[in-house]
């Protein structure tokens, strides 16, 4: 939109993924003289806000540079040499699907650095809070930057003990079981999914995505590919999560505290599925073909048992957690996302890619809202907050309930909300498949997973209901309602996903051509 | 006259063999001189040493600009007992700082112990086996590679149960002692069954000559070969031989247990080494199997070990490393099992040396900071670890560094990609199961590395005590946590030696 010279444009990057990780050291280092606050702790509070909004500021800038009339090409690349013996290249770059992921999980890592400023999550100290939460940022920033396998793969495996430890030291109940089978879990499928890597580095001489998927390696003949997408779909169906290998994702949102939660449903989750659309869709067609009808099928079963447990959850007398029943409904909308992904056409993937953004806008909200009433009410149990008739938030506390319901509708996929558009793409990508996959198995699946939306809609009006309505009581204490700060931080995702449902094509003229690129030979 | 003499006398080459030769002079240096220096001086004797290993690693600078053999046949100037190419200037390198670190880590322990260690015998116990062990790279015959396999061991069963009157040093040293024995005694009737086969001693001869032996032969020099290989994985701790290990190192004083982790290992994967790839090329489809079924074994039972200590248990910090390094010996015999496999057998040897240097420093440091708190609490136990951010918050941070390179997680980013490196041998060769032996072991390795890890950054129990930290410790942590973060932002600087030919 404005012109940025690219040399502006690399250095804007390379501070993206780098800055984080200089504020995370320097959160760690007493706070230098003029900068010391009120408190040690308000001072390095604060420091995460301004890292992540520079950060921020320096994603926005980015996208207004960006050329937009030529989202499939790599933009503010930088290319430098980093360990020639493993032919590791620093190799940073993006491109109409890399962009709107880089610029949710900035303002996600705001949002929460933000929140977080007014509404510390008990635990230790918050200085080491703020530096995990940078790591954090870097890490998954960097996951959507590089385009080396080999650095994605470092990238990937950065988040992990950031993660670990928010959960475990910032966590709730159970946190110390959760965070480790969040941390096993997720490693040993990042470990199968180097296996992979290297497997296609080594067999095509390169480890270098553009190039891997630009130019036509002869080496990657159909049974390495098939490997090699067993290996790498292992890992980052652990990520994504896919069922039947989620059981680590309800544990770990449960017991994650707010912040943890929005980061991890936001974006965490996201570099799995982006996984599957910068390496395996353009590297391995072959093998991908092979594995789509399965991909497809255990994404079917993930909406429908995502929905099922939510609605068990969602019962009354279930003793269902809303964070376990928002986790589980991730489950249900990531299943969108690999079906739009294993129907292998541009419709189907830029449903996924939408998908990714508005469950990510979506479900940060919500899992902001329901912390707040957490730390309302003090529980997130769903028979203790509804009691006999209803928690009766829209009586309460008339915004927050508001909210609430406004975020399980957009989730739940109403038209003209974000929730839409990427759910219906990845269905119509599902009806019309590409051409070497069984058109009837994927109408079945498409059959399956649209009325895997009408479950959806159940449990989360079910949720409105219960959490919503009901008899407020006469001489009950009053909940506080939102909070400017909570305004602050939550009016950015509800006008998003408002913005993202009424006008479609800001995002989707940003990822098709790539997609469309994508599948005529690898984005150049 | 003149003539004849010239051939029968071998030209040494001083320069070449100045490492260990330097090393194993100023042991002997010190033990003269110890008679001489009164109580209160002894002290001069570990910085005497320290200078001397310093020495003898700076003695490596002057052959890195090319091959140099000496000790070689007066007939054929081709096969030489001694060579000092690339990978034996790494190991050396390897070996003497490894020897290094471990000094200045006994410098304290000397101190500390108050003239219960007699001070000129450890020095130049130290020595002597460091001395060996550099010699080790170097042997390009059986015969000197047995002879320093023999002179890195023996000082080092002295040195493992230096501790005069302590039951368990002694009945550590006598355990070492005896299974090691055995191991190069098995491992000598492997080298006689190949010299009766081959009829020489010369790795380079064997490797050519063992292509031809007589059919009645065969079984004899198959044997020979796996004997052989029987007493340097002994060294390196890979299982079944590895019992030995966590009530050795525990039994030995902390710095003499760093020093066998590292150093001990060392020598014996590059006896390995040589001893498959150069003399042994042929035999590939024997031991190869043989190593990858070793290793597999090897990372499993080592991590599976260290994950049932109990971290209330006595000692138990250092039965932990104890286990891992058992544990990361599997991960190095991997490639040159791989070796094996590939067509590139040089680049996949160089995987294990990346890795083994990685490992080295690493490993090394966690060994100092466990000194540095065995000084205020003599049990060593892993739960004596919570809370060290609160009182010592560097130590706590480089020692959960340290630990996080060993499981191979960011921001142990050279851990992540020497064990990168590792894995991409076993791929490139093929051998995929053991790949994904090795993923899982990953895992299970990570858990009980971040369960010591996140101690350190628990509440602490009490209140901390703190005291002056001695120089030397401060140097081998210092020393240490630089090479970690220089590697983890740098990797090529070891990482090259896994892309290029070594011998």
């Amino acid at each position: 939109m404005i012109d940025i010279s690219e040399s502006v444009m690399q250095v804007l990057l390379a501070f993206i993924v780098v800055g984080p990780l200089i504020g995370a050291a320097a959160a760690l280092l007493p706070a230098p003289p003029g900068l010391k606050g009120k408190s040690p702790e308000q001072a390095v509070l604060r420091h995460g806000v301004s890292v992540t909004g520079a950060v921020l500021i320096a994603a926005i800038v980015l996208t207004l540079g960006f050329d937009h009339d030529h989202p499939s090409k790599m933009q503010a690349t930088t290319d430098i040499s980093w360990i020639p013996a493993l032919d590791v290249r620093i190799h940073l770059g993006i491109d109409g699907i890399s962009l709107p992921l880089l610029v949710l999980t900035a303002l996600l890592t705001f949002l929460c650095a933000l929140y977080s400023y007014f509404k510390m999550p008990s635990g230790p100290s918050p200085k080491a809070f703020v530096a995990l939460v940078l790591v954090l940022e870097s890490g998954t920033l960097a996951t959507f930057a590089v385009l080396d396998l080999l650095l994605f793969f470092l990238a990937f495996e950065m988040v992990l003990i950031p993660m670990y430890f928010l959960i475990a030291r910032w966590g709730g109940e159970q946190k110390q079981a959760a965070a480790w089978k969040f941390i096993l879990y997720t490693l040993l499928g990042s470990v199968v999914m180097l296996l992979g890597l290297l497997l296609i580095g080594l067999k095509a001489g390169t480890f270098d995505m553009v190039a891997l998927a630009t130019d036509n390696h002869p080496a990657l003949t159909t049974s390495v590919q098939v490997i090699a997408v067993l290996a790498i779909g292992i890992g980052l169906a652990v990520k994504t999560p896919m069922w039947p290998l989620h059981s680590w994702l309800p544990d770990a949102h449960t017991a994650a505290p707010t912040v943890g939660s929005v980061l991890l449903a936001g974006v965490l989750l996201k570099m799995g599925t982006y996984g599957f659309v910068r390496i395996l869709l353009p590297i391995t067609p072959d093998g991908m073909s092979t594995f789509a009808p399965y991909l497809a099928a255990f994404a079917v079963v993930g909406i429908i048992y995502g929905s099922l447990a939510c609605l068990a959850l969602a019962k009354k007398g279930a003793k269902g957690d809303l964070k376990r029943l928002i986790a589980y409904s991730s489950v249900g909308h990531m299943g969108f996302v690999l079906l739009g992904i294993a129907s292998m056409t541009p419709t189907g993937v830029n449903g996924a890619l939408f998908a990714n953004i508005a469950h990510g806008l979506i479900t940060g909200l919500l899992f902001f809202l329901v912390g707040a009433l957490k730390d309302r009410t003090g529980t997130t149990d769903l028979d203790t907050l509804a009691q006999q008739t209803g928690a009766a938030l829209y009586g309460k506390a008339p915004r927050l309930g508001g909210l609430l319901a406004f975020a399980a509708v957009a989730s739940l996929g109403l038209p003209g909300l974000a929730g839409f558009w990427g759910e219906m793409l990845a269905l119509f990508g599902a009806f019309d498949p590409a051409d070497d996959l069984s058109r009837p198995a994927f109408l079945t699946f498409m059959t399956i997973a649209a009325f895997g939306t009408l479950l959806t809609a159940a449990y989360m009006l079910v949720v409105v209901r219960r959490v919503c309505m009901g008899a407020v009581p006469q001489e009950g204490p009053k909940l506080a309602d939102v909070q400017s700060y909570e305004f602050a931080a939550w009016t950015p995702l509800v006008v998003l996903t408002v913005i993202a449902g009424l006008w479609p094509k800001a995002l989707l003229g940003l990822t098709d051509p790539a997609v469309q690129q994508l599948f005529a030979g690898g984005t150049r | 006259m003149s003539a004849q003499a010239q051939s029968l006398v071998q030209s040494v080459d001083w320069l070449a063999i100045a490492p260990p030769t330097l090393a194993a002079v100023v042991g002997l240096v010190v033990l003269v001189t110890d008679l001489f220096v009164g109580d209160n001086r002894k002290a001069l004797l570990g910085w005497v040493s320290v200078a001397g290993l310093a020495a003898s690693a700076l003695m490596l600078l002057p052959l890195l600009d090319g091959d140099r053999s000496t000790f070689c046949l007066t007939g054929d100037a081709d096969v030489c007992s001694y060579t000092a190419d690339r990978f034996t200037l790494v190991i050396q390198f390897l070996v003497l700082g490894g020897a290094l670190l471990a000094a200045l880590l006994s410098m304290t322990a000397l101190k500390d112990a108050d003239r219960e260690l007699p001070e000129g015998e450890f020095w130049f116990l130290l020595l002597s086996s460091a001395a060996g062990a550099a010699l080790l790279p170097a042997s390009r015959d059986l015969a000197t590679l047995i002879v320093a396999l023999e002179v890195a061991s023996l000082p080092a069963f002295a040195l493992v149960g230096i501790k005069h009157g302590d039951r368990k040093s002694s009945e550590a040293a006598l355990k070492f002692f005896l299974s090691s024995v055995t191991a190069t005694a098995v491992s000598l009737m492997g080298i006689s069954f190949v010299y009766a086969s081959t009829g020489t001693l010369y790795l380079t001869e064997i490797a050519t000559r063992i292509e031809n032996v007589d059919d009645q032969l065969q079984t004899l020099a198959e044997a020979g070969v796996v004997l052989t290989l029987v007493g340097f994985a002994f060294k390196t701790a890979a299982v079944p031989f590895h019992f030995w290990v966590p009530d050795t190192y525990v039994g030995a004083p902390l710095p003499v247990a760093a020093y066998l982790s590292v150093v001990g290992k060392a020598v014996g994967f590059s006896g390995l080494i040589l001893v498959t790839v150069i003399a042994l090329p042929s035999y590939a489809d024997v031991w190869g199997p043989a190593l990858a079924a070793l290793a597999a074994l090897t990372m499993t039972v080592g991590n599976v070990g260290a994950l049932r200590q109990r971290s209330t248990r006595a000692y138990s910090a250092v039965r932990l490393l104890a286990w891992s390094s058992v544990g990361q010996a599997g991960y190095l015999l991997v490639p040159i099992a791989a070796a094996a496999y590939s067509e590139d057998a040089e680049k996949a040897i160089g995987s294990t040396v990346a890795y083994a240097l990685m490992y080295a420093a690493v490993n090394l440091g966690a060994f100092a900071v466990a000194a540095l708190v065995a000084r205020t609490k003599p049990l060593n136990r892993v739960s004596d670890y919570r809370g060290l951010y609160a009182s010592r918050p560097l130590a706590a941070l480089v020692l959960g560094f340290f630990l996080l390179c060993l499981a191979g997680l960011p921001p142990g980013i050279i851990g992540l990609f020497a064990k990168v490196t590792v894995f991409s041998a076993a791929v490139d060769a093929g051998l995929g199961w053991l790949a994904v032996v090795m993923a899982v072991n990953v895992v299970i390795a990570l858990f009980y590395y971040l369960q010591w890890t996140t101690l350190l950054f628990r509440a602490p129990e009490g209140e901390p005590e703190t005291h002056r930290v001695p120089a030397p410790l401060t140097a081998a942590i210092a020393l240490t946590a630089v090479l970690g973060i220089a590697l983890s932002g740098a990797p090529q600087l070891i990482l090259r030696f896994s892309d290029t030919g070594l011998f």
